[in-house]
């Protein structure tokens, strides 16, 4: 899922200046769970815009504000309410947000920032796994990918800069070289680790992505 | 000719010493250290942005110190500059005479004093490494053939400190693989630490530079041995150090007595003297060098 973090109402009533009315839109899915952009936050985000000198016009969560054909059916649903509005925060990820801009002719704010695309281990702990390069290497790294959880995304081996075991830029993250080498071991593989691995071609995960899939039919 | 690279066949015991490029345009303090160990060192390291710090880039410095008569050992971090730009760097080091280059991964720059800058890892120091071998052999990244070749003595670095030691040497074989021909090492402190490095590095055929850095305070020692070092620095040198007039006097005093014992142990030293780069001769003269 996509991991968000809510702005702080410093900045959304910093972006939204000028705009009294303000419709919101949440999230049914990730930001739900992440408890940015549910029933509970959306309702809490309108009482701190009301205390804040703003008219909330109304509000909705959207099951999944990433479906653009969904977002935009919900939308129409609540026309007369966004009819009325200046501006739509959006408490979902920045792919909702976009979605719901192009859905809407108003002025749309993200309410949220996107952290990562993130593994959930428990109630709210949340790490990235995957950065979705395009090109996936995990199967040379013992199911541990070195592109996203190395902090340099280094492919030979570490950087020699962790701390008992401690990735340099953040010790409370694990070397994930230490964490590949003891997987490797463990199941006698450590020789695919000698060989050179070439760079990385970045060509896979040129932005913006786009896939057709012609011919499948829902 | 490339006087360093002959050092290591014509001398029992090399040395090398770092000379950061300025944090301005103003180049004369750290040229005239330079003057001053000019002939008493076989190279002398240009940093790359070190620790995530900007300065002048090696390229432009390690120039002026060949030009001075020195053999700059130009060293390249793969933290902020990608592929193509490396490549670049490559050549013009070439035409501006530079013969040595060292390789290595970079601190993040997260832990600079630009921490808001994207860091670029497009190439990690092995494949940079074999990059530069491909470069000499008058072929790029991308397979095209080059207009002339460079010619570069190419080395690396190494942790002897990291745990575990295993996965460390498997990426030093790797350097060495790619193309990598000499190697400094992080400073080391104490005798046993080296012994044990020299045992661990055994049978693997290449050239190593010991790393050496001046202690010039305690509070330096306590920095390195939270942030820094994996391996801590002894506490009988802290207390050497603490129980001394002149702190620095005395960090450079351990120094060069450790210099003179492992002289005739290892090929050669690479002297870091992080912060006090202007007592370089001094060190030196201490060491006998």
């Amino acid at each position: 899922m996509i991991i968000t973090k809510q702005k702080s109402l410093d900045e959304i009533l910093g972006m939204m200046e000028g705009k009294k009315s303000v419709f919101i839109v949440g999230c049914g899915e990730c930001a739900t769970t992440c408890r940015t952009g549910g029933e509970k936050e959306a309702a809490e985000m309108s009482a701190k815009l009301i205390e804040k000198g703003k008219t909330v016009t109304g509000s909705v969560i959207i099951t999944a504000p990433c479906l653009e054909l969904d977002t935009r059916r919900v939308l129409r649903q609540n026309k007369d309410a966004i009819e009325k509005t200046e501006a739509i925060l959006v408490l979902a990820c920045g792919a909702g947000t976009q979605s719901v801009a192009e859905a809407a002719i108003c002025n749309v704010y993200p309410g949220c920032d996107s952290l990562f695309l993130g593994n959930v281990f428990r109630h709210q702990h949340f790490y990235e796994k995957c950065s979705t390069c395009g090109e996936c290497v995990i199967g040379y790294y013992g199911g541990i990918c070195p592109v996203t959880r190395c902090s340099k995304s280094l492919l030979n081996g570490p950087c020699g800069g962790s701390m008992q075991g401690k990735c340099e830029v953040d010790n409370k993250k694990e070397c994930a070289w230490i964490m590949i080498y003891e997987r490797m071991k463990k199941t006698n593989s450590l020789d695919n680790l000698t060989k050179v691995f070439p760079a990385k071609n970045h060509s896979a995960g040129t932005s913006p992505g786009m896939v057709i899939n012609a011919g499948i039919r829902g | 000719m490339n006087l360093f690279k002959e050092a290591f066949d014509k001398k029992d015991f090399v040395v090398t010493a770092e000379i950061p490029p300025p944090k301005g345009s103003n180049v004369i303090p750290s040229l005239e250290i330079a003057k001053k160990v000019l002939g008493k060192v076989d190279g002398v390291n240009v940093t790359d942005n070190q620790r995530g710090i900007m300065r002048m880039c090696p390229l432009a410095f390690s120039h002026l110190l060949k030009e001075m008569g020195h053999n700059p050992i130009m060293q390249v971090c793969t933290r902020d500059r990608n592929r193509l730009a490396l490549q670049s760097d490559m050549l013009g080091a070439s035409a501006l005479g530079i013969e040595n280059i060292c390789i290595m991964t970079g601190d993040h720059p997260k832990l600079g004093n630009h921490p808001d800058a994207k860091p670029v890892f497009d190439l990690d120091s092995v494949q940079l490494t074999k990059a530069i071998k491909e470069l000499k052999k008058g072929v790029n990244m991308a397979g095209k053939k080059l207009d002339g070749a460079p010619e570069f003595f190419i080395g690396g670095v190494i942790n002897p400190f990291f745990e575990p030691v295993e996965l460390e040497l498997i990426k030093l074989r790797k350097k060495i693989a790619a193309g990598a021909e000499f190697f400094q090492t992080q400073p080391f402190f104490e005798r046993e630490s080296l012994d044990k490095f020299i045992e661990q590095v055994k049978g693997i055929d290449t050239k190593f530079l010991i790393g050496i850095s001046p202690l010039k305070s305690v509070k330096m020692i306590d920095f390195m041995n939270e942030k820094v070092l994996n391996k801590k620095i002894p506490d009988a040198i802290k207390k050497r150090i603490e129980a001394s007039e002149n702190q620095t006097e005395e960090g450079i005093k351990i120094a060069a007595e450790f210099i003179r014992a492992i002289r005739g142990l290892v090929k050669g030293i690479h002297i870091m003297p992080i912060g006090i780069e202007s007592y370089l001769p001094h060190m030196l003269e201490e060491a006998g060098l």
